[in-house]
């Protein structure tokens, strides 16, 4: 057997393509860190000119910003909490048998981030458009939700699949109503699974900008901030810092979701 | 019968012996607020779209004319409307084509060598970047691929400013700084996207038996060989399954043609623009159309060709 050959091992191209690869998806994003210290004002000029710490104070005295974060972190709680209620029932009745109709639900359920957000987002324009509908905080959480239901089905979907009927079952034959199994039984069960798909559901929410640019009309979230500096930008120092907290927000929760689950069969995240 | 054992004492008894008489009902009663919620406001949404493309607007006072025509779909075959369909299929095929080649080497390894501690790093290597702020990552390409930023650096640090500047000379592709150019936003889509494509070939090629690569080496082929007769087939529906991915999101997407290249027209950013300072919501609901249709033609073709079974 010829020693270059061994199917058992990589060879020394595709290990250096491969660690290539995970480096050009990291990168990119270690760059964002660096950018947020440079004491540069006016150009993204590399190698920064120095280093400071004062856009993190600039950042913290902008009431533009704080406002922007707090519509954020509002909209993400409510429609993850939204898609958290309405993503576990629909999982639970597709995890308990077949009925008719039921490939067509998996695929409406799908469908909100299977086709392009620009879709989703002109869709819900145009539905708010013909029923006079002015856009508020209450358009963007409809769209959001919308879209973290499948995120949250996903990971319950999984637990369901994993969950035997019998404890269902037993718990029943030892007297307890279907209140207490699902106190008691159910949702101890599902915990991880549910929180995982409220996390990558809240990252989801926080970061998305396509949808809400349709549904927002004058608000802007701290996504929607951002991408006006990054298209007429004004004050890129701040806005480095801005990113770096939106990477944050999205970053930690995944992270989180990934330590939940990481011991079951079926690990947050592996689709988005 | 429970009712026959234990008097039902509570309503939540009551209830359980309802749901256990009648299964049906516990699950007409769970899948309905689901239900309601994407059928009223999400296939609504959807339907109000198709309406809304069928409407036209008055060229005069600009208002939107509610009454059924197809002269807003007509409108899409004006040249510079076609230009911008054209320009973002090819788009799509290019990016989707640069992420396959790029994932595969980063999926074949993490399918078939990564062991314990690296199949970790390679599973949160791929699952981190897939997930964290789109925005952010697009930023990043900004501020990479801006004229002072650090590719023209490291080209100036390793003299070799010269190539960069030949790539930019290119005609099309190339343009005044890579920021403006479409070279800087195939980069940007492809870095964007790649995780989509990872993950499905990875799933397609862990179902790849070593028992196959084995036999195809006791048979005398090469690496090679190998390769591209037994490993490339059965790759083939992850590659697709990956594909459906990048190619919807960058024929959807409006806000890398914005940021990166050279304001040419992309579809996702007619539709933005057409809604906002346009007003022009019928045109815009028809150019929202075509997206969904080419990929419905994409998802059947995919799904012949086996790609479901990859997801």
């Amino acid at each position: 057997m010829r020693s270059d050959a061994n199917p058992n091992r990589a060879s020394l191209p595709l290990k250096l393509a491969a660690i290539g690869g995970l480096l050009f998806l990291h990168l990119p994003i270690l760059l964002i860190f660096l950018y947020a210290f440079t004491t540069e004002e006016r150009t993204y000029a590399f190698p920064p000119p120095g280093l400071t710490t004062q856009w993190f104070a600039a950042a913290w005295n902008r009431p533009d910003i704080w406002q922007a974060l707090t519509l954020s972190v509002k909209v993400a709680s409510v429609a993850t909490l939204l898609a958290m209620i309405l993503g576990t029932l629909v999982s639970a009745a597709m995890a308990r048998a077949s009925f008719f109709g039921r490939d067509q639900i998996s695929l409406l359920i799908i469908l909100p981030i299977a086709l392009p957000g620009v879709i989703t987002g002109m869709s819900l324009r145009s539905a708010f458009g013909i029923m006079d509908i002015p856009f508020s905080t209450l358009t963007i959480i409809l769209g959001h939700a919308t879209f973290c239901i499948v995120i949250v089905y996903n990971n319950a979907v999984a637990r369901f699949r994993r969950l035997s009927g019998g404890i269902l079952e037993a718990s029943a034959d030892l007297g307890a109503n279907a209140f207490q199994t699902f106190w008691h039984i159910l949702l101890p069960n599902l915990g991880t699974a549910l929180l995982a798909g409220g996390m990558l559901a809240f990252a989801l929410s926080f970061d998305e900008v396509i949808v809400t640019t349709f549904t927002a009309g004058q608000q802007a979230t701290l996504p929607i901030w951002m991408l006006e500096e990054l298209i007429r930008p004004r004050q890129r120092p701040v806005t480095n810092v801005v990113a770096l907290i939106v990477f944050a927000a999205t970053f930690l929760p995944i992270l989180l979701a990934y330590y939940l689950t990481r011991h079951g069969s079926e690990t947050a995240g592996s689709g988005k | 019968m429970m009712t026959a054992i234990f008097p039902a004492r509570s309503l939540a008894d009551r209830l359980t012996t309802l749901f256990w008489r009648k299964p049906k009902l516990l699950l007409a009663l769970m899948l309905t607020p689901p239900l309601l919620w994407l059928g009223v406001i999400y296939l609504g949404s959807l339907a109000a779209l198709l309406l809304q493309s069928f409407y036209s607007i008055d060229e005069f006072s600009g208002m939107v004319v509610p009454e059924f025509t197809l002269k807003t779909y007509a409108e899409l075959l004006r040249p510079q409307n076609y230009d911008i369909i054209l320009r973002t299929l090819l788009m799509s095929a290019a990016v989707t084509l640069g992420c396959a080649i790029l994932a595969f080497p980063i999926a074949y390894y993490a399918a078939r060598f990564a062991k314990g501690r690296w199949k970790a790093v390679f599973y949160l290597g791929i699952m981190l970047p897939l997930w964290s702020s789109y925005l952010v990552k697009v930023y990043a390409w900004k501020l990479i691929l801006a004229k002072e930023g650090i590719i023209t650096w490291a080209t100036d640090a390793t003299h070799t400013s010269g190539i960069l500047n030949a790539i930019l000379a290119l005609p099309v592709i190339g343009g005044n700084s890579l920021s403006t150019s479409y070279i800087g936003m195939f980069a940007v889509f492809t870095y964007v996207w790649l995780p989509y494509m990872i993950l499905p070939m990875q799933a397609a090629l862990e179902r790849v038996p070593t028992s196959m690569l084995e036999a195809s080496q006791d048979l005398g082929a090469t690496r090679a060989q190998t390769f591209r007769t037994v490993i490339l087939p059965l790759a083939m529906p992850g590659v697709i399954a990956g594909s459906i991915f990048t190619f919807s999101l960058t024929m959807g997407d409006y806000i890398i043609p914005q940021i990166v290249g050279n304001s040419a027209n992309f579809i996702g950013m007619a539709v933005y623009q057409l809604q906002g300072t346009a007003g022009n919501i019928p045109l815009a609901a028809a150019f929202a159309v075509i997206p969904i249709l080419i990929m419905l033609v994409y998802l059947a073709l995919a799904k012949r060709a086996g790609a479901f079974d990859a997801l």
